[in-house]
């Protein structure tokens, strides 16, 4: 996984609520057994029309995703199925941050493991936050901080999620390193 | 703390390591499913750091998602949608037999939907934590087990540790009070607590099911309630083990040898009176109707008998358009093209019947597609074994394999762009059951009703015999 710091970058604004997994990533593209081809797969049905030609009005539609990382969504966001290739298929575009009032639980769960930083507002930071597509945003997750326009907004990640976010690595090792510990319950608890 | 929950005990049992400010709790999984499309990359991750599976016996593998429901050819090939899907199934089944996993193969008289075979096996069990790469996990609950959907990493996690780094979730307890009427099934509380709860409003809850109505429910109808528990944004659901629990379990395959003596731990996983809840919500059953989804979203639910509400936000709007529905709409005067019974949610025997009861003697209505999808090899051949593929068939509707299809649409059995669809699935999302496909969810009664109507229809007149 990707360390993650701090991110300065323009923000897409998707104002629907509710956006779910199968918006993200809608289930025909589910069959692959890598990670191959999920920039495409990505809001697919959003930008493409039938034939596979851009939808002018998509809101990803000219925008260079080298200088827009940050999705600033409805509410409500991630919700519906536990498929992480949610989470893949947004890093695959260069999302690297998405703000919300409240995200979904297994995405939330699954995008903070891919270096995909989720991040909780209130309703009126939200409100603004939409109104200004397009614009800088600081998102430091060291200081725990959003700045944009004249804004500084404090926001809070899980302690651990934040770690290892800003470590770039992945919780699985130290899964591993437990598993003595992990034994030891089983035995006793005779699983 | 004056008396713990359900989910305290079970969450007690299960926890190897407490969490802490800086570290979640590490939680034992007591059985972990494993489908074909969740798993792949898990099983690479694995391969890459030279991991092996550590516990297999408490891994069981099946493959539903992305498999055909037509039979195979007689030349032995299977009609899978893609070669990417077959190729998909066939790297589950190796990654299975390299890694000593028990996997329910096409030639498995076991195999189903994950959700299906893990309690008809004797399986998903009272007090254990069951994951699996799915978020229709919660339906396992129903056992009063603490089940729910991870990502693909966290199966890794699993696969290679039987554990899981877990935050402990808040509580909330629904309480359906009253019976319910004739005509309103599991699937009908489960919307109607959907369309009050919301869809994002029991997020990072565990929801406890209770009260009368859910007592007087079998495992069949408990499982569809929390298998539904995801679509009000849920973690899990759960309902304590009683007698309906242990009688469902004893004598299946998969349970303790010692059944008394799981039975009597099994027996002490309640909720203590004075428990506190994070949040309590109620339901007056005795009211309900049949209910039927209008929008694009599960919550956007509503009694048949009502008319279309206003579209007071752009939100609804959008959905309107989407269905080709507006405001002031009779919900039981929209016209169907397709129905849909089957899934992980409605996809047992108790729904088979309750659709064959409505089906038996009468016809699908013409231009009315009905695809009835039995959720296991075990449903199918209990249904088959009563004729209710018989009476399905001269009815008109079509009986497959089992498998997820049309919840899913992803093996091919989906619907046309503009249809209009009433399933027994789980979701209503836009392109769910098909590119443009116009979703409605109902149960398995409900989407029989409408069947032979040919327009969303109240299933009661059917059932109770006023209607021909």
């Amino acid at each position: 996984m990707d360390a993650f710091t701090t991110l300065t970058s323009k923000t897409i604004t998707l104002p629907t609520r509710d956006i779910d997994t199968d918006q993200i990533v809608p289930a025909r593209f589910l069959t692959m057994t890598d990670k191959e081809g999920l920039s495409e797969a990505a809001f697919h049905d959003w930008r493409f029309d039938a034939d596979g030609n851009t939808k002018p009005d998509n809101p990803f539609a000219g925008v260079d995703l080298n200088e827009h990382q940050v999705i600033v969504a409805g509410d409500n966001f991630g919700c519906g199925s536990s498929r992480e290739h949610a989470p893949w298929a947004l890093d695959a575009l260069g999302i690297r941050v998405v703000i919300s009032t409240s995200i979904a639980d297994i995405f939330r769960s699954n995008a903070l493991k891919n270096g995909v930083l989720v991040i909780d507002v209130p309703e009126d930071i939200h409100a603004d936050l939409m109104t200004r597509p397009g614009e800088d945003i600081t998102v430091d997750l060291e200081a725990e901080e959003l700045r944009f326009g004249n804004h500084v907004v404090p926001f809070k990640t899980d302690p651990f999620a934040r770690r290892c976010l800003l470590e770039g690595t992945d919780s699985l090792g130290m899964l591993v390193s437990s598993i003595p510990h992990i034994e030891k319950f089983e035995q006793e608890m005779g699983r | 703390m004056t008396g713990k929950t359900l989910f305290d005990k079970v969450w007690e049992r299960n926890v190897v390591s407490p969490e802490a400010v800086d570290s979640p709790a590490i939680l034992h999984v007591g059985l972990h499913l494993v489908h074909e499309v969740t798993s792949p990359q898990a099983f690479t991750v694995l391969k890459q750091r030279g991991l092996k599976v550590r516990r297999p016996d408490l891994t069981l593998a099946t493959m539903d998602h992305s498999t055909p429901t037509l039979p195979a050819g007689p030349d032995g090939a299977r009609p899978y949608a893609t070669e990417q899907a077959k190729v998909q199934v066939e790297t589950l089944a190796k990654n299975c037999a390299d890694q000593g996993i028990e996997l329910l193969d096409f030639d498995d008289n076991r195999r189903g939907i994950v959700h299906i075979v893990g309690p008809e096996l004797g399986r998903s069990q009272p007090g254990i934590v069951i994951v699996c790469g799915d978020s229709h996990t919660s339906t396992h609950g129903a056992f009063g087990a603490l089940a729910f959907g991870i990502g693909t990493t966290e199966v890794g996690h699993v696969l290679a540790t039987q554990t899981l780094f877990q935050r402990k979730p808040k509580t909330m307890r629904v309480r359906f009070k009253g019976d319910a009427p004739l005509g309103v099934t599991a699937k009908d509380l489960a919307l109607a607590m959907i369309a009050k709860v919301g869809i994002g409003g029991a997020t990072g809850h565990v929801i406890e099911y209770a009260g009368p109505a859910i007592e007087a429910l079998d495992m069949e109808g408990r499982m569809t309630l929390c298998n539904l528990s995801i679509e009000a944004g849920a973690r899990a659901g759960m309902v304590a083990p009683d007698d309906v629990t242990i009688e469902y379990l004893r004598g299946r395959p998969g349970v303790p040898e010692d059944f008394e003596k799981a039975e009597a731990e099994w027996r002490t996983l309640y909720t203590d009176e004075g428990a506190r809840f994070d949040q309590e919500v109620e339901v007056d059953v005795t009211a309900l109707a049949p209910m039927v989804t209008y929008g694009v979203v599960p919550d956007a639910g509503a009694p048949v008998t009502e008319s279309l509400p206003v579209a007071d936000n752009d939100d609804l709007k959008d959905a309107y358009d989407y269905m080709g529905l507006s405001a002031g709409t009779p919900l039981n005067s929209v016209k169907i093209d397709r129905i849909f019974i089957g899934s992980c949610t409605n996809g047992r025997l108790a729904d088979m019947r309750m659709a064959a009861s409505i089906l038996k003697g009468r016809k699908v209505a013409d231009g009315v597609i009905a695809l009835i999808v039995p959720g296991s090899e075990q449903v199918k051949t209990e249904a088959e074994a009563e004729g209710l593929h018989d009476i399905f068939r001269a009815a008109g509707a079509e009986w497959r394999e089992p498998g997820c299809s049309m919840c899913i649409a992803m093996n091919g059995d989906a619907g046309a762009p503009g249809e209009v669809v009433v399933s027994t699935s789980n979701r209503n999302f836009k392109g769910r059951q098909g590119k443009g496909v116009r979703t409605v969810l109902a149960s398995p009664a409900t989407a029989a009703a409408s069947a032979i109507a040919g327009h969303i229809a109240d299933p009661r007149p059917y059932l109770s015999g006023e209607a021909a």
